[in-house]
């Protein structure tokens, strides 16, 4: 196995939401191996996009440890989380999340003029196929075109880790396929290690690794030895 | 450009209408600012400068005739660095072409070199050099259309002579160019005129002799001690009680404008930055709120919380610039057009009439602070917000029941009145605050409103009830009392009343006011006093009558007896009661009994000068006649001094509502609009939602504008409140000495005050409404909130 991007050791997260307490997470022990396209699978609230936002250095554990490679997350300030974001993670949001008032090459900009060594706007652009929609404001784009140029500008900074929660959520089956097979595509051009969560059991089929949630615990993990290609599946 | 700043522009331009209203009142702000700070500084300066250069003296006294050998005594004491003696006087001036006269007040200039103090500046011409010759001061001259070599006649102490203009001239000493019983500068009937000294001590017998002296003291001086002093010594001489430059009328006016403009500054652009930092801080929280995913995506993808922080404070940066740049623009006219009206009325020699750069960055970090202000809450906000957090949908608010719920449902209030008053429940600080702005913006009209009003009561009792005169004949010397049957024999007289003049120090423990007394006849037709309610008031005999601000400052009320040192006529000290106070608004008025005071001097009646009611078919002879008889000093004409004083206040005040009356609408316009965008932005899907359960545009329109115009309603007492406060602090200000302005509000003041802000607050909203007709309900149920 090749060195884990991400280990985990007895993970919990706990929100206290006015009294009522809720365990997101309740000790999650985890290895997730760099290079490898990994999907986490679960019903609602099982703690998926929990796991997600503590991998990426959006949220803080209640207890347990987290590094990414062998930077401990859980040891960082809020200032090194931002940095560690800035430097080795690309996000992909259900809804894109895209700024409205920029077009698809400043969309993708936003993350270029911040980032230590990013690939040219426009590159990443090609990379995804929108070529000739980089000058075009999101609303002037389909929502599979729109989670390509999240996409883009997720991988723009070349991240050391991609981190997808739903993406695609709110897609029809053949745009879902269109932005699956571009994450298939950097996965497997850049050894880029990708984390996709979803309750599309279909999609498993193009992982690495399947990680099964259940109430805020992995319930099993599961190793595909034969992986289809996006173009293949459907639902 | 950084992609985050184009995404500032473009937040901007989208926002542009909102952010334009906020920079407008901002603006106000800056234009006030620039223009009260840009002119105090531009005033100050250059009266010091004036000061500096011509040595403007410090202590003014005049006498009756003192001996040029008492000057190295005066010299002497304390404190008193240089001293002018010289001799001065009225004279009755003859302008060629005009049936009216003038008044000229004669300056004797030194033979030998320029004065020591005082020192006029050379406009055009030369300084006379022979006999006959004058330089007038330059305002006098171009008004009369006088050039050096042009001649007209004067009568000087009763001897009329030819006089020639040899140069015109401007004084430190008449910046504010006052003539004798004028109320404003008139340079067409006043004029001071500059004579070699030998001519003007053989015109007023001061051969060795002066009656005008001006010292310059030394630093650090205690000014009482010098005045004192002088006072002593020129008390045997006909000393008429020295003054300091504080009751030097062309600088006590030239001063109570700068401390005005520094008023001015302090007071009024705060009230417009506090608003303009609740309409940013308003503004920029809805926007955070709004790009709550946007700003967990900038975290994200590794913006730190300063980025996103400045960010935000920078998009309050640019409604700042654009409220600078509007604020400069308006405020360097607005301060053109205030120097005009400074070049109108005061005569400086030299303009130092330009804002300094300080002044544009004093209000341009005014600006700054205060939008950087309004905005740090939410662009703090912004930066705290954890990323995770801010990728969820936030929390619909929450409403709560409370009393006012049970009290709404035992009122039977509709569900649309019920969403309104919730709201502004559910936002108490909020609505609150723009209640507070738009009852600003009603306070604005009626502040200034009132203004025109107070002028209104002025002038009525001023010149309608107490000066009904048509012109006053002032007499060099007191003249028996049969003056007033030659005055009354003159052609065009209809009636003639004489009045008495007398200077004295009044005292009240330790307090003291120099006055000039008028001793009249009891029930005067044409000068009269008048009390408040209308009545003709009278001295009584043996006692004195006060106006309300002097009894004030002396601190006497009726029944008090006041030490009055007569510095004329035989120069005694009296007691004597207190009969009466009346409310007046010029000067500080005191009065007595002319049967009583001629007693308390032991001579018969006399009269200094005489009012007189004319006919106007006949006026020209009349004037022709008085510019010849040697007695009249000078001939005061109250119908044109009426007719000027209206003419120029009524421009100001038609000037001063249209600016207060903008500011107002702007206000208005900043707050209302700004107010009903956010409740739109907020209330988009309940407001579609509405729509498609079947209710109609006009009634979800509504809900969105009775938010606003209730706030707006409720927001009237308030703001009749502070406008009256306003109003008040503003008669206090503005009265002095030479003025006192009445505080008359009237109840139409403040219905045009809420009638205003009313129509301004339902356009705004009618604005935003038509917004909300537009609306793609389907479109807007589809947006994640």
């Amino acid at each position: 196995m090749a060195d884990p991007v991400f280990t985990m050791k007895g993970v919990t997260k706990v929100y206290d939401t006015g009294g009522a307490k809720v365990h997101a997470l309740a000790g999650v022990d985890l290895e997730l191996p760099g290079g490898e396209l990994a999907v986490l699978l679960g019903p609602s609230g099982s703690g998926k996009s929990t796991l997600l936002n503590i991998l990426g250095g959006l949220d803080h554990v209640t207890d347990g440890r987290v590094w990414f490679r062998d930077l401990e997350l859980t040891a960082m300030r809020d200032r090194e989380l931002t940095r560690y974001r800035r430097d080795h993670v690309g996000f992909i949001f259900q809804f894109y999340n895209l700024v409205p008032s920029l077009t698809a090459r400043e969309n993708v900009q936003l993350v270029t003029d911040v980032a230590r060594d990013p690939m040219p706007a426009a590159e990443a652009l090609e990379l995804v196929g929108l070529g000739h929609r980089m000058d075009h404001f999101p609303a002037e784009m389909s929502g599979g075109e729109q989670q390509r140029v999240a996409i883009a500008r997720a991988i723009a900074k070349r991240p050391g880790v991609l981190l997808c929660d739903e993406p695609t959520g709110a897609l029809d089956s053949k745009t879902g396929i269109q932005v699956l097979e571009a994450l298939h595509q950097i996965n497997r051009d850049f050894g880029t290690a990708t984390v996709v969560i979803t309750h599309n059991a279909d999609i498993q089929k193009i992982a690495h690794r399947v990680i099964y949630f259940q109430d805020g615990r992995i319930s099993r993990i599961q190793e595909n030895i034969e992986r289809l290609a996006p173009a293949d599946i459907s639902w | 450009m950084q992609a985050l700043d184009r995404k500032l522009l473009r937040d901007f331009k989208r926002l542009w209408v909102q952010a334009l209203a906020i920079a407008m009142v901002l603006a106000c702000g800056v234009s006030i600012l620039l223009t009260a700070v840009g002119m105090y500084q531009a005033l100050q300066g250059t009266q010091e400068a004036y000061y500096g250069r011509n040595r403007f003296a410090d202590v003014f006294a005049t006498a009756r005739r003192a001996p040029v050998s008492l000057l190295p005594e005066i010299a002497a004491v304390e404190g008193v660095l240089a001293l002018e003696a010289r001799v001065s006087g009225f004279a009755n001036l003859d302008m060629p072409g005009r049936a009216k006269g003038a008044v000229g007040r004669i300056l004797s200039l030194p033979e030998s070199g320029p004065p020591q103090l005082n020192l006029p500046v050379l406009r055009s011409g030369h300084w006379p050099q022979l006999p006959g010759e004058v330089a007038v001061n330059a305002p006098f001259a171009l008004a009369n259309g006088l050039v050096p070599g042009d001649r007209f006649l004067a009568t000087l102490d009763g001897r009329q002579r030819q006089l020639t203009v040899t140069g015109t001239a401007l004084s430190p000493e008449f910046i504010y160019t006052l003539g004798p019983g004028a109320l404003m500068p008139d340079n067409l009937s006043f004029g001071v005129l500059w004579m070699l000294r030998e001519e003007a001590e053989a015109a007023y017998d001061m051969a060795g002799a002066f009656n005008d002296l001006t010292l310059k003291t030394a630093r650090g001086v205690q000014e009482e001690e010098v005045i004192a002093r002088l006072d002593e010594l020129l008390e045997p001489y006909g000393g008429q009680g020295a003054v300091g430059r504080a009751q030097h009328s062309s600088h006590a006016i030239v001063d109570a404008e700068i401390s005005q403009m520094k008023g001015t500054a302090m007071v009024l652009p705060p009230i417009f930055f506090g608003i303009s930092a609740f309409l940013v801080s308003m503004v920029m929280s809805r926007i955070v709120a709004l790009e709550r995913s946007e700003i967990g995506l900038l975290k994200a993808v590794g913006y730190s919380d300063a980025e996103v922080c400045l960010h935000y404070l920078m998009l309050a940066a640019l409604v700042a610039l654009a409220g600078i740049a509007i604020g400069w623009a308006a405020g360097t006219w607005l301060a053109q057009l205030l120097a005009r009206q400074y070049a109108f009325y005061f005569d400086f020699p030299f303009l130092i009439y330009r804002v300094s750069p300080w002044a544009y960055a004093l209000s341009a970090l005014a600006a700054l602070l205060t939008t950087t202000a309004g905005a740090a809450r939410a662009a703090l906000r912004a930066a705290r917000l954890a990323p995770a957090v801010a990728m969820q949908p936030p929390a619909p608010p929450r409403f709560k029941h409370s009393a006012a719920d049970r009290l709404m449902r035992r009122l039977r209030l509709s569900q649309p009145v019920i969403m309104i008053l919730r709201s502004l429940l559910r936002w108490p600080l909020r609505s609150a605050m723009t209640g507070l702005g738009l009852a600003l913006a009603v306070a604005s009209v009626v502040a200034s409103s009132f203004f025109a009003d107070a002028l209104d009561e002025i002038m009525d009792t001023a010149f309608y009830q107490s000066n009904r005169q048509d012109a006053v004949v002032m007499f060099t010397d007191d003249q028996p009392e049969r003056v007033l049957e030659e005055i009354r024999a003159l052609p065009g007289v209809l009636q003639a009343e004489g009045q008495q003049y007398a200077a004295a120090i009044l005292r009240h423990g330790p307090r003291m006011k120099r006055v000039t007394i008028e001793a009249r006849v009891p029930d005067p037709d044409l000068s009269r006093v008048v009390a408040s309610d209308g009545s003709v008031a009278n001295a009584g005999p043996g006692g004195i009558l006060l106006s309300e601000r002097l009894a004030e400052q002396l601190g006497a009320v009726p029944g008090t007896l006041v030490e009055v040192q007569f510095t004329s006529g035989r120069r005694e000290t009296r007691q004597l009661p207190v009969t009466g106070t009346v409310k007046q608004y010029f000067g500080l008025g005191a009065y007595m009994d002319h049967a009583s005071l001629n007693a308390l001097f032991r001579q018969a009646p006399q009269y200094s000068a005489a009012s007189i009611a004319i006919d106007p078919s006949r006026q020209d002879a009349l004037f022709t006649r008085l510019k010849a008889l040697p007695a009249v000093a000078g001939v005061p004409v109250m119908t044109d001094m009426r007719r000027s004083f209206r003419e120029v206040i009524a421009q100001q005040v038609i000037v001063m509502n249209m600016v207060y009356i903008t500011i107002a609408v702007l206000i208005t316009i900043g707050v209302a609009y700004n107010g009903a965008r956010i409740q739109l932005s907020e209330r988009a899907r309940e407001l579609a939602s509405l729509r498609i359960l079947g209710f109609s545009r006009r009634e979800v329109s509504f809900i969105l504008a009775g938010e606003m115009m209730l706030l707006a309603v409720l927001a009237q007492p308030p703001g009749w409140l502070i406008g009256a406060a306003i109003a008040r602090l503003a008669v206090e200000n503005f009265s002095s000495d030479v003025y006192t302005i009445p505080l008359v509000l009237e109840p139409a003041a403040f219905a045009g005050a809420s009638l205003i802000v009313l129509a301004a607050a339902l356009c705004s909203v009618l604005i935003v409404r038509r917004r909300l007709d537009r609306m793609d309900l389907v479109a807007v149920m589809k947006t994640r909130e």
